[in-house]
Formats: structure tokens, sequence, C-alpha cells
């Protein structure tokens, strides 16, 4: 084995994340280096971050990883394609029919199955349910790290509990719901359950209205988050952000639209963009986004269509083509992406989850330089992460 | 996005069909990723997914007839051809265009074999790469020569093994377990003589 070469080169791109980390500053007084986390309520999880702050300047950051790692793709590399199934719920656990989602989407394009149009239905259903409870918390969660303990938070979990009650409804788990397969999905809706969901969407334009009228004018709220974490076009671009936090830097891209996947492309909606890049912006377009996926769901629980939810796939001793294939979805927090290799056995050769929130840290450094370190908390809480995924 | 721009500009760079993917010698990477970030018709501006595969050595072994003539004897018969496939680690590069909305245009990087594990990196033109590729690193044992920051990410410091790799073991010595009962039993008397409680 080669040791890595003395010859590294550092690279100097425009950012600053990758200076030494300072010990003193101009003035020659000492700097202090904070450990936030991994069991600071602020990180969502267990996520560190090795700070040096000058007085309350930020001058450093490093994130640190990996104390939820249980090599997920080491493990489905090793059982068969459906037995990694339920192990995708706990990627992302808030949005876990999306992660069935992506995963059923790329080993269907593997196997060459195709999905029946009630379970098409089904399925943009439940992701953008899914989007709905992950906004609504998320918006939930910054304000509590913004010091707005419980209120907010505890407005978003109450709207959050009907749609859990909904996916319980169909699947039996309220957060680990294990529910799409190969060729569709496991059980079909229960009776009444459209009924009880369009009652449920139709009064949700009202809360998030109640809602805004605490939040998007408040002025707190506008201090804090006006002008805070900062991120550019070509720098979100360049780093390969997705999601809600590139598209608030004015950038439209969706997959939805820009490579349409299941049915989305019968449905019309309008992608909300920001302007500024900074954290207010990413707060207001998941309140817009909300308001799209509205739209969609009373489309799609009005037009759904009687028929097979599920296609006729043998689960038992299934195998696939030898191939390989990257599936992308939009995912709540950004795209994610199941890559597969396939040599035809029972299980697949190579399993890469793509994950949005692992990759939207990437700027996490750059954003937070320069501001204090009680902005550090809010501009972790906007990008949206659960570790779950970024540890993998 | 017409592929055979790309072709006809590096001829170097080899055509993989069963992935629909370029396989671009090591030499030529700068200039391959400064023409795909660049060339109006590609455009592709973000690497949305950057991973590696490890690929063990295979043996075929194929039987074919063949017919012989020994001193005026017709001889016929059945001789083994044993057709070895190179190993080696690669990443898979997944690079879409945001600008124009198509991609991904796939390429991959191999490296010599899986004891010279050195490939370019691509951090410094995706700076989107820059935890995957640490990613790579720290599961497969890539060394990518150019990036900035590489470290361990999910293991932890001190740990000497790549766990990604197909042909990792998983250590024989656990952590200790309080009451050790069936396979990590048999594991801890064989590790150690007499096991603890």
């Amino acid at each position: 084995m080669i040791a890595p070469s003395d010859t590294l080169m550092p690279v100097t791109p425009e950012s600053r994340a990758y200076s030494v980390v300072p010990r003193e500053n101009a003035a020659g007084h000492q700097c202090l280096e904070v450990s936030l986390g991994p069991q600071h309520p602020s990180t969502h999880g267990v996520f560190r971050m090795d700070v040096v702050v000058d007085g309350e300047t930020v001058v450093k950051l490093k994130p640190v990883y990996g104390y939820l790692h249980r090599n997920h793709e080491k493990i489905a590399e090793n059982i068969s394609f459906i037995g990694s199934m339920p192990f995708t719920d706990r990627l992302d656990y808030f949005c876990s029919m999306t992660n069935n989602w992506a995963y059923a989407l790329a080993v269907e394009k593997l196997a060459e199955i195709k999905v029946p149009e009630r379970a098409e239905y089904i399925r943009v259903i439940m992701a953008e349910l899914t989007r709905l409870i992950n906004h609504t918390c998320l918006v939930g969660f910054l304000l509590n790290d913004l010091g707005a303990w419980g209120t907010p938070l505890l407005y978003a979990f109450r709207e959050r509990e009907k749609m859990l009650d909904l996916l319980e409804a169909v699947s039996g788990a309220r957060l680990m719901c294990n529910y799409m397969r190969f060729g569709g999905a496991r059980c079909d809706l229960p009776q009444g359950w459209v009924s009880k969901a369009s009652e449920i969407v139709n009064s949700y334009d009202r809360f998030l209205d109640e809602f805004e009228t605490l939040l998007t004018g408040n002025e707190i709220l506008i201090a804090r988050t006006q002008g805070v974490g900062v991120m550019t076009a070509a720098q979100a671009i360049n780093a390969s952000i997705t999601g809600p936090m590139l598209r608030a830097t004015g950038v439209d891209y969706d997959l939805r639209k820009a490579a349409p996947y299941g049915i989305y492309d019968r449905f019309s909606f309008r992608i909300p963009l920001g302007e500024h890049g900074d954290t207010y912006d990413r707060y207001y377009l998941r309140i817009l986004e909300m308001r799209e996926s509205i739209g969609i769901l009373k489309k799609a629980l009005a037009e759904i269509p009687e028929g097979p939810f599920c296609a006729d796939v043998k689960i038992r001793s299934f195998k696939t083509k030898p191939g390989e294939v990257l599936s992308r979805i939009e995912a709540p927090k950004g795209e994610l992406g199941f890559y597969l290799i396939s040599n035809g056995g029972p299980s697949p050769y190579r399993y890469h989850v793509r994950p949005p929130s692992f990759i939207n840290l990437t700027l996490l450094e750059d954003m937070c330089l320069g501001s204090k370190i009680a902005d550090v908390v809010i501009i972790l809480g906007s990008i949206d992460i659960v570790l779950g995924e970024v540890d993998r | 996005m017409n592929p055979e721009i790309f072709i006809v500009r590096f001829p170097e760079v080899q055509y993989h069909r069963a992935s629909d993917s370029y396989i671009i010698p090591h030499k030529y990477v700068p200039e391959v990723v400064a023409f795909l970030k660049e060339h109006p018709d590609f455009r592709l501006d973000m690497c949305t997914c950057c991973t590696a595969v490890d690929w063990l050595p295979e043996t075929n072994v194929t039987k074919r007839k063949v017919i012989e003539n020994i001193d005026g004897k017709v001889v016929e018969r059945i001789e083994e051809v044993i057709e070895e496939k190179p190993q080696f680690l690669e990443t898979v590069y997944h690079l879409v265009s945001v600008e124009k909305k198509h991609g991904p245009f796939v390429i991959r990087i191999r490296t010599k074999d899986r004891e010279d594990t050195r490939v370019p990196s691509l951090t410094p033109y995706y700076r989107g790469c820059e935890l995957q590729e640490r990613e790579g690193f720290d599961l497969f044992g890539i060394y990518y020569e150019g990036h900035p920051d590489l470290r361990r990410i999910f293991m932890w410091e001190g740990f000497k093994d790549f766990p990604m790799r197909k042909d990792y073991v998983e250590p024989d010595d656990y952590e200790y377990e309080p009451t050790p009962h069936d396979e990590v039993l048999q594991k801890a008397k064989r590790h150690y003589p007499s096991p603890t409680p």
C-alpha cells in the first residue's frame, strides 16, 4: 500500500476552507477552540463541529462525521435486494417514503419493471406528504434553534401528527414505513383513506397561513436570518448542493421538472426560487414549496385511479439483469440517488447512496466563517440534515 | 449532448459499453474535465454523485475443443482457456449540467491495481467531490492526489483497514461483551484461552 505522497498539492480555490487553523488573531490574542456537539441539541443528532472562535466570531470550523456510521452500503451488498428496503427507512428517518421510492426506482430500472398507474399515484401522494412533514418540521426546528422554544415546533408537530396518522393507516408504522416495493407498494390504501387525506390536505393552506402570520414577517426572525449564511449560485452548483438549498440561491433546478421520474410530468406546479441565498430565503422557500405540494396532492388525490397497487413481481429469489443504474429523485432535502451495480446475482454487487444532506454540508464552513457562533447553529439548522443519512 | 464530439476530441478515452460510460486515463483527467465543463454542448457544471467500486480479480475458465495432427494421427482433446480479468478500484463520477438540464454523463477513473491506488482527484474542479472522495479514501483506500483535505471521514482515526473492499474480513476480536454467546463466544474462545466472564 502506498501512503499519500508528500507532494499532495494544496489546492487554493476561492474558498477559505483549506486555510490552517489559527491559534491567535491579528492582535495577538488567543483564539478559543470549542467542540460543538456531538450531544448538542442544535446539531440534530450526533454531529460535531470543531469551531475556532476569535471572541465570538468564527475563524475556523471543521465538521466531524461518523458518529452514526453503520456501513449501510456493506450490509446492503450482503443481503437480498428487498432486504435493504427497510434499511433505507433508517437513512433519513423523517422521509422514509422518499427513501423507499428512490431505492425502488433504481431496482425497477435494473429489472425493467413497469409500475401500474395506481401505484404511481400512491407514490406521488406519499412523496408529497413526506415533503410536507419534512418542511413543516424543519421550520419548527429552525425556530427552536433561534430560541423560540417550543411554540413553532409544537405547532409543526401538531400538523405532523395528523399526517403521521395517515402514514400509519397505510403502512402500519409512523416513521419507518417500509411501504414501497419493486413495482408498486406493499398494500393498497385502506378504505376511506383518500377522503381523510383530502380533508387534511385541504385544511393545510389554512395552517400555513397561521404559521406564516407568526413567522414570515416576524422582526426577530428577519433580524436573525437575513444576510446570514449566504451562499452564491456558482458556489452552490460547484459544491453539488441540491434541493431547497440550491434553489434558495436562485438556480432553477428541480429534478421533478429537470429529469421527471414517476408521473410528475403530468402535474403542473411552480418551482419557488430564492434570491439572496441566505437563511431567510431558505426558510421562506420551504413554505412556498409546501404550498406547491398541496396543489400536487389535491390533484393526485382527486385523480387517483382504481387498479392494481403493485406489479406482479416474484419477490422470492428476486434477481435483476446485470448492469448499473443511478436513480435520482427530488427528496425533500435535495437530490437523493441510489447507485446500483448488479452482476445478475441475488444481491447488488455495489450499492451506494447519494445522500443529499451529507453533500449539502460541503459548504458549511464557507457559510459560517466570519459569522457569530450563535449563527452557526441556525446555518446548520437551515441546511436541514438528518444524521442517519449523513453518516450512513 | 453529443458524445461523438467528445470521442473525436479525446481518442484515448475508452468507451465502456456495458455501463455507458467513459474510462479516462490519468494523464488526460485535467484536459477532459476542463473540456466537459467548458464546452458549450456539455457544460457539465455539477458532479452529482461520486463513488468507488472494488473489482476483484475474476478468472473465467472456458473449455474448447482442439484438433491436432500429431505424427499423422488426428487427436482431439479439450483445452482449458484461463482468462484473467484485471483487478482494480475505480471511481465513478456522474456529471450533470444544471444550466442545460441534461446528464448524467458518467466517467470512470481506474487505479493501476489494488495496491497502487493513486488517482487524480476531481475536487479542484468540482468542490462537491470533497466529502465524497474522502469517503472513497476512507472506505476503499483510494488516494486522490490533489485532494486538499484527504482524511478518514466515517471510520475513526487509527483504523487500519478499508471496510468497503470486497475482500475485507471483519476482525476476530470484538469489543468487550459482558455475556458472549453463540458465534461471538466461539470467536472469543479462539482468541482468549479462557474467555472473560
